[in-house]
């Protein structure tokens, strides 16, 4: 199984409540998959601070000095953001690629969530209510966010095989279902140049979607080839910075419910996840069409 | 007439009533509020009770009804209905995959669109839907007669035995072995029955065609026997 949920506002005046109500959706799909959950907020960007969201098996040791650390070897003021077993590391946007290099080398056990300007991921095993209780996810503003939570079928239930997976800038993607050709692609992404952290299934549709924009296609043209490039059964849901997509393979037996009103567009693996959002009883309520892509975009920032 | 709250009575309580009612019983309507996407509402019910679901439900709401009335006074999830033996269900708003599979008897009734696998071996229910329906409906279907007013998804029809599938509008494409029918005089009456039964007074018969299948996949062909 697993859930997903997801929550692009439209209406500036939900945004500090962007976390509290997709912390919700999320619980509410516990029962879909109880391995591990994950979720990614998208908050305000700030223009001179980028963004590397880390997580560690050992925060005490590897988060300790770190903001001097990676400081004194950048030679550029950090800041370092404590949550539980994650860290947000600020960081001059142009240096944002040094940091991450010189981390792998401070911090070996590190690893990197997200980078960006505006995303956080925060994923850990376990229950979705003790995942958004761990890194106060409630209390977080923004202007769109993806949740999942994860039945493995493909891969370990690590902190690195949940969900979200993010390949790339400000993008991340969350999956129900199954891949056949993971491996054939997971070669051919290598081969230009991707790195994996895993051999998860997900996570290769997730690079797939970095590799098509890297080559100058948006969100919405890169889910268009992946209806043809990937084989298996999926519902995805994906973001990058200003924009949400939802994609489902032509087979579409991934459930799918949709919600949009003029505050929001919401999305769930079931209605249940939807029924607390704010005038939901009047939202248009959709089921999305197999191999159909739909994708939102706020106006870009100037 | 007993009135569940779902948003405070647990869902066994509501599902524990239905299935203790004998026959005779004094409470012959029910009616379910703030069903909010609960899951197997009103499942298992085997008296000719009325049950008003108030709300939109998730998985297989009203399976295995038998004799009841139920109405959803809103949207379903997906396999609203499995495998109804009789009575009839009653979609106020859309329903998700596989309404109605496996049925083996009763009316469903879906007043908005049905999505993927509608009728999905379908053995004997009728199911009639004023909107359309998604691919792969009425895979494999037996027997029973699913009646679409609006338009039908890709592969309608696909691997069918002996249902009955009637369409208003365009269909997508048509599955394996599913042909278009000739539409004589003994399935008009049919159709029309199950548009009153169904409470849809403006269409006629005469709009719809009829599909079925070719009975060339499921019998055995003497020029197939080397095949074997």
């Amino acid at each position: 199984m697993c859930g997903i949920v997801g929550l692009f506002l439209k209406d500036r005046a939900l945004e500090p409540h962007l976390g509290a109500l997709l912390s919700d959706m999320l619980v509410t799909m516990t029962d879909r998959g109880p391995d591990s959950a994950g979720i990614a907020i998208y908050g305000a960007p700030d223009p001179v601070r980028a963004k590397l969201t880390v997580q560690s098996p050992h925060p005490g040791r590897d988060f300790e000095n770190l903001e001097h650390d990676l400081g004194a070897a950048i030679g550029d003021k950090v800041e370092v953001v404590v949550k539980d077993s994650h860290a947000v590391i600020g960081v001059d946007p142009e240096w944002l690629g040094v940091a991450r290099a010189v981390l792998a080398s401070i911090r070996p056990d590190v690893r990197v969530m997200s980078s960006g300007e505006t995303i956080e991921i925060y994923k850990e095993t376990g229950l979705p209510k003790d995942v958004v209780g761990r890194f106060d996810i409630r209390a977080m503003g923004g202007t769109h966010g993806i949740g999942h939570t994860r039945m493995a079928t493909e891969s370990a239930v690590t902190t690195l095989g949940a969900h979200p997976f993010s390949t790339g800038a400000d993008q991340c993607l969350v999956h129900n279902g199954s891949l056949s050709n993971h491996n054939n692609l997971r070669r051919e992404l290598v081969r230009e140049g991707m790195t994996f952290e895993t051999e998860n299934d997900s996570e290769v549709a997730a690079a797939y979607l970095t590799a098509e924009m890297a080559r100058g296609k948006n969100l919405g043209q890169a889910l268009d080839g992946a209806v043809k490039d990937l084989d298996g059964f999926f519902t995805f849901v994906v973001g990058t910075r200003s924009g949400f997509g939802v994609l489902r393979d032509a087979i579409a037996c991934k459930p799918a419910v949709m919600a949009e009103t003029d505050q929001y567009v919401a999305f769930g693996s079931e209605y249940r996840a939807l029924v607390n959002l704010p005038g939901i009883e009047t939202a248009r309520i959709w089921e999305p069409e197999p191999a159909t892509v739909y994708f939102w975009e706020h106006e870009k920032a100037a | 007439m007993p009135v569940i709250d779902l948003a405070v009575t647990p869902l066994r309580e509501l599902n524990q009533a239905l299935h203790d009612l004998t026959s005779g019983s004094n409470d012959t309507h029910f009616e379910v509020i703030n069903p909010r996407g609960h899951h197997a509402v009103a499942v298992g019910v085997d008296q000719p009770v009325t049950v008003d679901v108030k709300g939109s439900v998730g998985y297989y709401c009203a399976g295995m009804n038998e004799q009841a009335t139920i109405t959803i006074h809103g949207s379903a999830g997906p396999g609203v209905a499995e495998n109804m033996m009789s009575g009839t269900v009653v979609v106020k708003g859309d329903a998700s995959q596989y309404a109605g599979a496996t049925g083996r008897g009763g009316l469903l009734v879906i007043e908005g669109n049905a999505s993927s696998r509608c009728g999905i071996s379908m053995k004997g229910i009728d199911i009639v839907v004023h909107g359309n329906i998604g691919h792969m409906s009425a895979f494999m279907a037996q027997a029973g007669n699913l009646v679409v007013l609006g338009d039908a998804g890709e592969a309608l029809g696909d691997s069918l035995y002996e249902a009955r599938i009637f369409v208003r509008g365009a269909v997508k494409s048509l599955g394996a072995d599913c042909i278009e029918k000739e539409m004589r005089p003994a399935h008009l009456e049919i159709l029309a029955g199950l548009l009153d039964k169904a409470g849809v007074a403006d269409v006629r018969p005469e709009e719809f065609k009829r599909y079925g299948s070719a009975r060339k996949l499921y019998n055995f062909h003497i020029d197939n026997a080397d095949a074997y």
